[in-house]
C-alpha cells in the first residue's frame, strides 16, 4: 500500500503539465457468501471474482491519472458470512463516497439505505436482480452487471435470429434458477419463441458416476424441440446436459449457448488487450463479475478525468448526462439508463470456445437505442427514484 | 494461346507496377493489389497478426507491424523477402516513420509505451511512457513532433522528437484510433472510435479547434466509429473510414462538415490512395475485402477479395 502511494506520488511529480492534484479513493465493499456445493469441482468460483476486475481498472485509471495529476486508490472491505454487513458498510462509508458493492440484492439495498450513503455514489457489480432496477431502485445505486432479463433477452434474440423458436426448459431447484427461468420465459414471450415444456431438476445423485444413464431418461419425455434451455445459475448440473440429452439438440441458458456480460472468448473491439491485462494480473480468465467491477471503476475514472472532480454528485450527474460514453470493449459506447441507473451494454452470447452473437442482434430495432431492446426498458421499469 | 498472351502481358509489365499492399490481420499475409487491373497479384506471408504497414521513403522497404510476433518486420518490397526484424517492444499495432525515414515511432498496444527505433542501426533509441493501449501514431511534416494516441486513456500524447519526452497530453473522445497531421503541419486530426468524432487540434498551441461529427440516415449513431482517414493532396478533403457503419465519410477540412457518405464493405478500417489520387482503397475487416472508390465520382466502383480481416493499407507507386 505504502509503495503504491509512493509510486502514485512519483507519477504525479513526473506528469508534464499537472492539473490541480485530485485524489479519487474507491472502495470495494464485499459481502462474502457461502456458495452451495456443486456437482463438479472443475471450475471453482475464484476468491477474487469481481475484485480482480476492479484492480485491473485501477491500473488503467492510474495510468490516465498520471497525465492529469489524478491519483486513484482502491481499498477493500470484505465482510465474512454472518457478520454485520450494514454495520461494516456504515463504517466504511465514513471514509469513502465511491463504492463498488459486491453483495446480494438485499445487502445492496441495506447499504444504499444507510444514512451515510445518501450522498455517496454506489455501484452494484454483482446482482442481476430485476427489483434493483425496478420497484426497489435507489437513486444513489447504479448497476454495471446486466440484469437477468438483459441476458435472457440477448439469448432469445440470438435464438430468434437462428429461427430456433421451439424450446423446452430444465430448471434447477435454487431460487436463482427459478428467477432466471422466469426471465427466460418473459424473454421468450417478448421475442415470439415458445417454451413448450418445463421440467424441474430434482435429482440429488452425483452425476459424475451416471450421467449417461440419467440425463437421457430425464429429457426423454420432452416434446420435440429445437433448443434445450437450462436455468442453473450456480453452475451445478447444467454442464452435464450438452451432448447428453435424449434428442440431439443444442443447449442454451446457463450452459451451452450462454448470454454473459463478459467471457474469455471475446477478442474483437479491443477485448483481447483487456483479456491480456487481466490474465497478467489475475492468472485466470476474466468473468462477467470481473467485467462489471472493471467497467464500474472505469466509469468512475472516466467521469473523474472529464470533470476533474471526485465529488459523488458531480460524477453521478456526468455519468447520467449526455456527454458520458464509455468504451467497454464490446463494440458500442456504453451509457447509463436515465430511468434506473443500469449500464446499457451489448450482451455477448457465447459457447465455451467462441462468440456466437453480440446482442442486440441486427434485426432488433429500438426507437432510442438498440441496446434498450435488452432488459428493462423505460415503460417496463417501475423505478421512480431517478426522476427528480 | 490465351496463356501465352497473358504470359506476354506479364512480361510486358514495367519492373515496378503501382500496387496497394493490404495486411490481413487473421491470415498473417499481405495481399498485393495491382492498381491498373484491380486484382490481387501476390500474397506474401508475414509474421503473426500483421496490422500497421508503411514504406520507406524510396519504397524499397516495407515495414510491417506483426503484432503477435512482437516485431516490426522489414521486407524487401521487390521480392517480398523478410530482411530482418526491428526491435519493436510488445504487441506493435501502428507506427509512423519520420519524414527522413530514419526513426520509426511504434505504438506498443499491450505495454502503454511508444518505442522509437533507428531504422539504420536497428537499435531502440527511446521508449516513452504513454497511456493504456497506445495505437495511433503520427509524425509532424517537419519531423519535430510525434503523436501517440492511447485507446483506454483517451488522450493524444505530444512527444518532442529531439528529447523523446511528452510535452503535452490532450484529452479526446473515447478510444482514439488514428492520428494525422495536415500536410502543412498546422493541424492535427485524431479519430475517436467509440466517441464517434474526430478532434481537430491547432498544433502550435495544442488547442482544440473543432470536431468532425457524423450522422448517416438509417445507421445507429453508436455504430458510426471513425478509425482511419486520409487527406487529399490539396488538403481540402478528408476521407474517413467509419468502421461498422460500413461507410466512408467525405469531410471538408475547412468547415469540418461532412459532404458525402460512400457505402463500402463491412467494418472499414483504413484507406490508401492510388498514386494519382483518382482511386481510394479501403480495407473492410469483416467482409474480408477491399472497396475501390472513384475519388472524383465519390462512389464505390469495385470490391476485391483479399485475406481474412484486412486491416492496414499502403501505396507502393
Amino acid at each position: 500500500m505504502r509503495t503504491a502511494s509512493l509510486w502514485a506520488m512519483f507519477m504525479v511529480a513526473c506528469a508534464v503539465a499537472p492539473a490541480p492534484a485530485l485524489e479519487v479513493p474507491v472502495l470495494y465493499l464485499r459481502q462474502e457468501v457461502d456458495r452451495p456445493p456443486v456437482l463438479s469441482n472443475l471450475d471453482p468460483v475464484p476468491e477474487n471474482l469481481g475484485l480482480a476486475g476492479a484492480e485491473v481498472a485501477l491500473k488503467d485509471a492510474q495510468t490516465t491519472g498520471k497525465f492529469l495529476g489524478q491519483t486513484f486508490r482502491l481499498d477493500v472491505v470484505s465482510v465474512p458470512p454472518g457478520d454485520d454487513f450494514p454495520a461494516a458498510a456504515a463504517a466504511a462509508l465514513a471514509t469513502h463516497r465511491l463504492v463498488l458493492i459486491d453483495a446480494p440484492a438485499e445487502a445492496q439495498l441495506a447499504v444504499a439505505d444507510l444514512p451515510g450513503a445518501r450522498d455517496a455514489l454506489l455501484f452494484n457489480v454483482s446482482s442481476g436482480a430485476a427489483r434493483l432496477r425496478s420497484g426497489d431502485c435507489r437513486a444513489n445505486l447504479l448497476h454495471t452487471l446486466p440484469e437477468d432479463q438483459a441476458r435472457s433477452d440477448a439469448l432469445m434474440q440470438v435464438l430468434q435470429t437462428r429461427q430456433w423458436t421451439e424450446l423446452v426448459m430444465v430448471v434447477g431447484p435454487r431460487p436463482a434458477d427459478q428467477v432466471f427461468a422466469a426471465a427466460l420465459e418473459t424473454s421468450a414471450a417478448k421475442f415470439g419463441l415458445r417454451i413448450a415444456a418445463r421440467k424441474d431438476w430434482t435429482f440429488d445423485t452425483d452425476l459424475r458416476d451416471s450421467t449417461l444413464e440419467e440425463i437421457p431418461r430425464f429429457t426423454q419425455d420432452f416434446p420435440d424441440h429445437q433448443v434445450l434451455l437450462v436455468a442453473d445459475e450456480t453452475d451445478d448440473f447444467g454442464r452435464y446436459l450438452p451432448d447428453n440429452a435424449w434428442l440431439p439438440r443444442p443447449v442454451a441458458g446457463s450452459d451451452g449457448m450462454m448470454p454473459v456480460a463478459w467471457a474469455p472468448v471475446l477478442e474483437s473491439w479491443g477485448a483481447v488487450q483487456l483479456q491480456n491485462r487481466f490474465e497478467d494480473h489475475a492468472n485466470r480468465p476474466m468473468r462477467s463479475q470481473d467485467y462489471a467491477a472493471w467497467v464500474a471503476l472505469r466509469a468512475i475514472g472516466e467521469a473523474a478525468t472529464r470533470t476533474g472532480s471526485a465529488d459523488p454528485a458531480t460524477l453521478r450527474a456526468y455519468l447520467l448526462g449526455p456527454a458520458f460514453e464509455l468504451d467497454g470493449l464490446k463494440g458500442r459506447g456504453l451509457t447509463f439508463r436515465g430511468w434506473n441507473g443500469q449500464l446499457r451494454q451489448p450482451i455477448p452470447v457465447v459457447n465455451a470456445r467462441a462468440l456466437i452473437g453480440m446482442a442486440p442482434m441486427p434485426a432488433f430495432l429500438h426507437q432510442r437505442n438498440e441496446m434498450d431492446s435488452l432488459g428493462l426498458d423505460e415503460p417496463e421499469s417501475a423505478c421512480t427514484a431517478f426522476k427528480e | 494461346m490465351r496463356l501465352l498472351l497473358s504470359l506476354l502481358a506479364l512480361l510486358a509489365l514495367p519492373a515496378q507496377a503501382e500496387e496497394i499492399w493490404v495486411t490481413n490481420e487473421k491470415d498473417d499475409t499481405i495481399s498485393v493489389i495491382d492498381v491498373p487491373t484491380l486484382t490481387v497479384v501476390r500474397t506474401i506471408p508475414t509474421g503473426e497478426r500483421p496490422r500497421g504497414i508503411t514504406f520507406s521513403p524510396d519504397h524499397s522497404l516495407a515495414y510491417i507491424c506483426a503484432s503477435d510476433s512482437d516485431a516490426v518486420q522489414v521486407m524487401d518490397a521487390e521480392t517480398g523477402e523478410i530482411l530482418h526484424d526491428l526491435p519493436s517492444g510488445e504487441d506493435p499495432e501502428q507506427f509512423a516513420l519520420s519524414p527522413d525515414g530514419r526513426l520509426l515511432f511504434i505504438a506498443n498496444e499491450d505495454d502503454a509505451v511508444t518505442t522509437v527505433v533507428d531504422t539504420a542501426t536497428r537499435q531502440v533509441v527511446g521508449q516513452i511512457d504513454v497511456g493504456i493501449e497506445p495505437e495511433g501514431m503520427a509524425v509532424s511534416p517537419d519531423g519535430k513532433v510525434a503523436i501517440a494516441t492511447s485507446e483506454t486513456t483517451s488522450m493524444a500524447h505530444w512527444i518532442d522528437v529531439a528529447t523523446f519526452t511528452p510535452f503535452a497530453n490532450t484529452l479526446v473522445d473515447s478510444r482514439p484510433r488514428h492520428a494525422e497531421f495536415t500536410a502543412d503541419g498546422s493541424r492535427l486530426w485524431v479519430s475517436s472510435e467509440i466517441g464517434g468524432t474526430i478532434t481537430v487540434f491547432e498544433t502550435a498551441g495544442q488547442t482544440e479547434v473543432g470536431k468532425v461529427r457524423f450522422k448517416i440516415p438509417g445507421v445507429n449513431a453508436d455504430l458510426i466509429q471513425p478509425v482511419g482517414f486520409v487527406f487529399t493532396p490539396d488538403g481540402k478533403t478528408a476521407f474517413v473510414a467509419l468502421g461498422p457503419a460500413n461507410h466512408v465519410a467525405v469531410v471538408d477540412t475547412e468547415s469540418l462538415e461532412v459532404t458525402d457518405y460512400i457505402l463500402v464493405g463491412r467494418r472499414v478500417w483504413h484507406l490508401a490512395f492510388s498514386a494519382d489520387h483518382s482511386k481510394l482503397f479501403t480495407t473492410n475487416g469483416v467482409s474480408g475485402d477491399v472497396t475501390v472508390i472513384d475519388v472524383a465520382a465519390r462512389a464505390a466502383i469495385q470490391s476485391i477479395k483479399v485475406g481474412r480481416f484486412p486491416w492496414g493499407a499502403a501505396l507502393r507507386p
